[in-house]
């Protein structure tokens, strides 16, 4: 019996039809699966908090848009250089309320999952949530804080 | 076409390119004891950075968000930075002497009562 192994010709390179291929099997894997699915497609989940990111020599931060929260309604969890924010914005439908005209916030259920650039140690993180926006503090680890190279300018000794 | 209720103003550009411009922020409209409500997303927004006035029947909300003081650079950026800015034309019924508002973790509700209905009355003749 032959045995053929074929082997791709460059091993990375980004292929268009690659892109289609996984596009199709996602439409495919949507309507596969149940309507009412827990959670599992991000693609119609509703709302996720945009997020800015800054970075220091000691710590990363992260600030999340996300108002009208409770603090108890939103859960963080860290590992390695990945961060997870999830949650619920609860819509409280008062007594009294009748005819609504517009209706454009969202609310419900809501997760992303963001890659830090480095390492942080999740036993440090703070986490202040004011204003509607949620800002983290995330101290890098000591091995991410050693890792970092410094850049040195080059014409130290050049004279006129 | 005049419809009862708050009507909508557009915003004054259209494209959200220029340099002043801001973003349109989203709204909840709804009427709750005898109010109407509208309820606005402005994260990052204070109260000393929030604007609401009343020109003639259009109501015009604007806010900017607090300055960063964030220790760092910025590597990654998807919020608004700009300010917010939505305008609404009034319905007829509201009662502008009594409209008030609050802020409370990015959300601005603006109330306006509706006006009661005045009741019939004869007009005396000299």
């Amino acid at each position: 019996m032959k045995v053929t192994r074929s082997q791709r010709a460059s091993l990375g390179q980004w292929s268009p039809l690659d892109q289609l291929s996984r596009l199709r099997q996602e439409i495919n894997r949507f309507f596969e699966m149940p309507m009412s699915s827990g959670g599992a497609s991000q693609m119609f989940e509703g709302w996720t908090p945009a997020i800015d990111l800054f970075e220091d020599k000691e710590s990363i931060t992260v600030k999340a848009e996300m108002p009208g929260m409770k603090k108890e309604d939103i859960d963080l969890s860290v590992e390695g250089n990945t961060l997870s924010i999830s949650g619920e914005r609860r819509e409280e439908k008062q007594t009294g309320q009748g005819a609504s005209f517009r209706s454009e916030r969202y609310f419900g259920k809501f997760y992303r999952s963001v890659t830090l650039p480095t390492a942080v140690d999740a036993n440090r993180v703070v986490a202040k949530y004011k204003d509607g926006i949620l800002t983290l503090t995330l101290p890098k680890t000591e091995e991410a804080r050693r890792k970092q190279i410094p850049v040195v300018s080059d014409n130290e000794g050049e004279t006129a | 076409m005049k419809q009862r209720g708050i009507i909508e103003q557009g915003r004054d550009s259209e494209s959200g390119w220029e340099a002043n411009s801001s973003a349109v922020p989203p709204a909840n409209i709804y009427v709750r004891n005898d109010e109407y409500v509208i309820e606005l997303e402005m994260p990052g927004v204070t109260r000393d950075r929030l604007e609401i006035s009343l020109e003639g029947n259009e109501l015009a909300v604007r806010g900017t968000p607090a300055d960063e003081q964030t220790p760092g650079q910025l590597i990654y950026s998807e919020t608004n930075h700009c300010g917010f800015h939505r305008s609404f034309e009034l319905s007829t019924d509201v009662d502008h002497s009594r409209i008030r508002a609050d802020l409370n973790q990015g959300i601005v509700c603006v109330y306006l009562p509706q006006a009661r209905r005045m009741k019939p009355r004869k007009i005396r003749i000299e």
